[in-house]
């Protein structure tokens, strides 16, 4: 039906103009969203001032509600969980044991993998970890996968730094107030992750797929080097992910990607740790520091004898050097290097 | 309660209640989000939206578009999603409702799910079709169980709200 030729809400001059000024607010609010987003799109960062404020702001009513949630995390649960694994939940608790006890063991081979390391001089270039921090919430209405954490800028998190549980990754923070920060979980669609397979090593990029899983692609072309089961831990290049952290196992082949689960289930963990950037030099660029010196590229070939730098003398001393990139100078398994 | 207010305090908070339940249930629905549910897939619809849509073709004359601009605000701030989405898509929608009233000559509970239906899916696309755009590269298959849980949801939502409604106009 055709909209009728005459829109007047009434003869009152007042109504006329009042419905007016209503579009025209409305449709200059549409022109005002549409540049904030934008801007959202190309500086994701933008605003951050305003989105930590918010996020401050609503994060305790989430954490208040965060001891009564046990409740709702097992509705919402056993709700996601029924199409997939409804009936397996006692076969899955059962395997949750055994998994503990290896962790157990996991836990004490790392400590003294952490000791032997120590003793080569291969120590790490940032101490462990930020903070403590609880998982109050997450974006559930929205197809990002976003989790809220109970720790900001003044327990010292900052943008970039990652975050992981005992099990494994979960992440990493994007936003930052000072009492709560964002975390992008590594199951969204644009977090990138490099892994490698425990098994022989192989290199990937975990991509999330938005719905729980994760999504990992090889650069290698053919056979699909991924079986069921294998696990994935992180590999350490790029700078933002210490290596060794599990990220994922994999349930499942399509054609030349693995699908995989991540180990670390946000839902069911308590507490996450917030790490420091592996290297800090790969967050640098967005903390606008001086711009870094270019580090060697791999397999450069080694300076003569007698000609080495007196800071790459000690381990220590090595560490000070701001060129100083161990996953740089020492290729990871399964990073490529080219011939020299 | 006496069908008669008794003495001016009790017709103005009859007052505020009649102009300020559409818009507080719809911020309460809102901060639905903040519920400490951790997710692993995107499932449950924009309740805030949902409510927000229910108002308006329950009540057309409450509400201009602008509302819809200073709620998607307030959903953006809320839920963490980039600032602009919310205030762009519901204002679209508001405004597209307004169209539609001007063509259609009435409307029926059906027709209303219909309608509520088309901005819900409208609603769901852009929201992906923006995280597409941040670099959140996610199949589309994804969020078809969302958004065919919130135009089911809708039927749901309309009882909420008209309840909400009758006491809101209650004398």
């Amino acid at each position: 039906m055709a909209p009728p030729s005459n829109r007047r809400p009434g003869f009152s001059r007042r109504a006329q103009y009042g419905l007016f000024l209503g579009y025209v607010v409305a449709v200059a609010g549409l022109v005002v969203a549409l540049l904030l987003l934008a801007i959202a799109i190309m500086d994701p960062r933008g605003f951050a001032a305003i989105k930590g404020g918010a996020l401050d702001a609503t994060t305790p009513v989430t954490s208040g509600g965060r001891s009564v949630a046990r409740f709702f995390g097992g509705i919402g649960g056993a709700v996601g969980d029924y199409f997939r694994a409804g009936s397996q939940n006692a076969r899955l608790r059962e395997e949750l044991e055994a998994v503990r006890r290896e962790l157990n063991r996991v836990k004490a081979a790392e400590a003294e993998n952490r000791r032997l390391t120590r003793l080569l001089g291969l120590a790490r270039e940032t101490p462990d970890e930020v903070t403590l921090a609880r998982i109050v919430g997450s974006s559930f209405e929205s197809p990002r996968r976003l989790a809220t954490l109970s720790a900001g800028s003044s327990a010292g998190v900052a943008v970039g730094q990652p975050v992981r549980s005992p099990e494994g990754l979960i992440g990493r923070v994007i936003e930052v107030g000072r009492w709560a920060a964002r975390v992008l979980l590594v199951t969204d669609g644009s977090s990138n992750v490099p892994v490698r397979m425990i098994r022989d090593g192989t290199p990937a990029i975990a991509v999330g797929r938005g719905d729980g899983t994760i999504e990992l692609r090889t650069l290698e072309v053919g056979e699909n080097p991924f079986r069921r089961g294998d696990i994935l831990v992180t590999s350490g290049i790029g700078g933002i992910f210490p290596p060794n952290v599990p990220v994922a196992a994999v349930i499942r082949l399509e054609g030349d990607t693995a699908i995989a689960r991540p180990i670390a289930d946000p839902a069911r963990i308590d507490f996450a740790i917030v790490q420091h950037a592996f290297q800090p030099a790969a967050n640098a660029e967005l903390e606008a520091a001086p711009p870094q010196p270019i580090a060697p590229p791999i397999g450069a070939p080694p300076p003569a004898p007698g000609q080495a730098a007196p800071a790459a003398a000690t381990p220590a001393a090595r560490q000070r050097d701001p060129r100083y990139q161990p996953a740089l100078q020492q290729p990871q398994p399964g990073a490529t290097v080219p011939p020299r | 309660m006496s069908r008669i207010a008794g003495s001016s305090t009790e017709v103005a908070i009859r007052d505020l209640r009649r102009r300020f339940v559409p818009f507080f249930s719809t911020v309460i629905a809102i901060a639905l989000a903040l519920l400490p549910v951790v997710a692993s897939a995107p499932l449950v619809p924009d309740l805030g939206f949902l409510a927000l849509v229910t108002w308006r073709l329950l009540r057309p004359e409450i509400w201009s578009a602008q509302v819809a601009l200073g709620l998607g605000l307030l959903n953006d701030l809320v839920t963490g999603n980039p600032l602009g989405q919310s205030m762009l898509l519901w204002t679209g929608a508001f405004l597209a409702f307004d169209l539609i009233d001007s063509r259609l000559g009435f409307r029926d509970y059906l027709m209303d799910w219909l309608i509520g239906a088309g901005a819900i899916i409208f609603h769901t696309v852009g929201a992906w079709y923006i995280a597409l755009l941040m670099g959140s590269d996610v199949r589309f298959a994804i969020i078809l169980p969302q958004m065919g849980l919130g135009v089911l949801a809708y039927p749901v939502m309309a009882r909420i709200v008209l309840a909400l409604d009758r006491w809101r106009l209650m004398r």
